[in-house]
């Protein structure tokens, strides 16, 4: 490139260029965007909730608590921690 | 959550605003007689680079202040900066190949600066990956911090690289002879082009930062909110 005489035409990797920076950008804007609606949504689902947690609270002493079997654990997708195994 | 405030309405619309300017003067600044026109890219990849680097230096006095205070606050602050750089500067790193291409007829090479670049990317993509894995937050933001305050001695060591080491990248802002170091001499059209991209992204990072720090509130909030309801 740096021995011709004449201007190359390289528009093409100038466009490539913008276009990948401006994609770049609106996928991190709509990322910020989208966990924020998600967010917003869980907040909502955890405040009613807690609004009806108290009676389920109630009811809930009433009912023998069952302990979960280790593979229930690993069905519901929790954690296994070395606590978890000795209990 | 609170509604977004005024000042941040406000400055999303200017930091469009500043991207439309910022991109007509970078697409109408003079033509680059060697390069051609991908020499325009460059407007574009050094805004990011100063931005980025300056983000997550930013990262590292954000780490410093919540190890000593140990104030959440100071988490959510360093995690934001860090973020919105990592963006930036995967843009830089992505631009500076698409350049390279028809400049050194190459998409990549492991030049001091590419590789110190490269470095520090993969560093604070690990940095996201080491915070997913501490579910408590004290625990998560003590090895954040620390981790971050590390990693960002990598933005001063990037941004020296070429004047420290043998490098095929040009030294055009700050070099002794741009044109000698493969770069160029820039003209009064392409100096304003470049110093508006400057600010450009500056805005634009400080509007990100900001919307990113809301973000982390909604997050901390509902963290808490699940150890309450599972209470």
């Amino acid at each position: 490139m740096f021995f011709q005489e004449s201007t190359p035409d390289t528009s093409g990797y100038m466009i490539a260029g913008y276009t990948v920076a401006f994609i770049v950008m609106a996928l991190y804007v709509a990322s910020i965007y989208l966990r924020t609606r998600n967010l917003r949504q869980d907040m909502n689902l955890l405040e009613e909730m807690e609004e009806t947690a108290p009676p389920v609270q109630i009811a809930a002493k009433n009912i023998p608590m069952k302990k979960p079997a280790r593979s229930e654990n690993h069905r519901s997708g929790k954690p296994v921690t070395k606590r978890s195994r000795k209990k | 959550m609170q509604p977004k405030p005024l000042a941040l309405k406000i400055l999303d619309i200017a930091a469009i605003i500043v991207l439309g300017i910022a991109t007509y003067m970078a697409l109408n600044a003079p033509l680059e007689r060697v390069m051609g026109e991908v020499q325009k890219v460059f407007y574009f990849h050094v805004g990011t680079a100063w931005t980025a680097l300056l983000g997550f230096i930013l990262g590292g006095v954000f780490s410093v202040i919540y190890l000593i205070t140990k104030n959440l606050k100071w988490d959510k602050f360093q995690v934001a900066a860090i973020e919105v750089s990592l963006v930036f500067f995967l843009i830089t790193i992505m631009l500076g190949s698409i350049w390279a291409r028809p400049a050194w007829n190459t998409w990549w090479t492991w030049d001091p600066r590419l590789t110190t670049a490269a470095i520090t990317e993969l560093i604070y993509a690990a940095y996201f990956m080491l915070r997913q894995g501490i579910d408590d937050p004290d625990r998560r933001a003590r090895f954040g911090a620390v981790y971050a305050l590390v990693g960002a001695l990598s933005a001063p060591i990037t941004f020296f690289a070429i004047r420290l080491f043998r490098t095929i990248h040009p030294v055009v802002i700050g070099g002794t002879n741009p044109e000698a170091d493969g770069g160029f001499s820039m003209t009064p059209d392409m100096l304003s082009a470049f110093f508006f991209a400057l600010f450009a992204f500056s805005v634009i990072f400080i509007d990100l930062f900001w919307n990113r720090i809301r973000l982390g509130d909604l997050q901390e909030k509902v963290e808490q909110l699940k150890l309450k309801v599972s209470m």
